[in-house]
């Protein structure tokens, strides 16, 4: 139950803070991606903020063996990067461009964008379901690049 | 970009960034939207759902709860179609194949001097930007 409470305020947190900081705003959002138009810097000012919080974190989780609430510290990082990353990585940001949502703010205006979110968020799920079984399809059929790294 | 978005975008940034140290000393989570998420709809994550849940409906109810404060926020969010169904589709895929997004590789990654979650953040930038210049300036559709 503890979990849920923690998990629920981390969320909530979570969502106030990209209301708060203009993130749910998808034009400000574009704005840092136009580099070559009216370029609109918050996002740094956003990243950087939620780094330092973050930073210290994992300094104190450093010194520690699980959380609070008994779960393991994760695992140190992978130093490592990987086809499936970077072909990820670039499909997600081509989205992420084309609309200006990601993941979160996506959920946390969830409530604001009315037919338009819903639209985005379904076909976001939509992905993310049928992606493991595309994968296996994938590394069943054909030895592409992107499945070798698994 | 206003003279006090800054300073918001920096309150704001310090909030987002103490709700991923919350969940992660509390939780022992690293708090990436798109794992979440991804975790819950496709089952991988079916061993710790209520926690994901909850997080998930903290996230949705919270700001909706301070959009009063307020008094309107527009998101001016497209409403073409298929730029939606489209980019939806893109982050869907592209997110759970890289294992993250802007909170978990960007956030969570970063603060960590993990290199996958700095190698991400510039692919998806540069993409995101490259993707803004093209559709924007060359093609004029968004």
């Amino acid at each position: 139950m503890l979990r849920m409470v923690f998990a629920a305020l981390a969320g909530g947190l979570f969502g106030a803070g990209l209301l708060v900081s203009g993130m749910v705003d998808t034009v400000k959002v574009q704005g840092w991606l136009d580099v070559f138009g009216a370029w609109d810097p918050t996002l740094a000012f956003v990243m950087g903020g939620a780094i330092i919080p973050m930073a210290i974190a994992w300094q104190v989780a450093a010194r520690r063996k699980t959380a609070v609430l008994g779960t393991p510290i994760p695992a140190p990082a992978v130093q490592k990067l990987d086809p499936n990353l970077i072909t990820g990585s670039i499909l997600f940001g081509m989205g992420w461009g084309l609309v200006g949502l990601c993941p979160g703010p996506a959920l946390a205006a969830a409530t604001l964008n009315g037919v338009s979110g819903l639209i985005f968020i379904l076909a976001m799920l939509a992905a993310m379901v049928s992606l493991p079984a595309l994968r296996r399809t994938i590394a069943s059929t054909g030895k592409t690049a992107w499945t070798s790294a698994r | 970009m206003l003279e006090q978005d800054w300073i918001w975008g920096l309150i704001g940034g310090l909030m987002i960034g103490s709700a991923g140290a919350l969940f992660l000393l509390m939780n022992g989570r690293i708090m990436g939207a798109s794992g979440i998420i991804g975790g819950l709809v496709d089952g991988s994550g079916r061993a710790n759902w209520t926690e994901r849940a909850a997080f998930l409906a903290g996230l949705v109810a919270v700001p909706a709860l301070l959009v009063p404060i307020y008094g309107s926020v527009d998101t001016r969010l497209t409403d073409n179609v298929w730029l939606l169904v489209a980019a939806g589709l893109l982050v869907g895929f592209g997110t759970r194949l890289a294992n993250g997004c802007t909170s978990g590789h960007g956030v969570c990654g970063i603060s960590r001097l993990s290199l996958r979650g700095l190698g991400a953040t510039v692919f998806y930038i540069a993409a995101g930007g490259i993707t803004v210049l093209i559709a924007r300036h060359w093609l004029g559709v968004i």
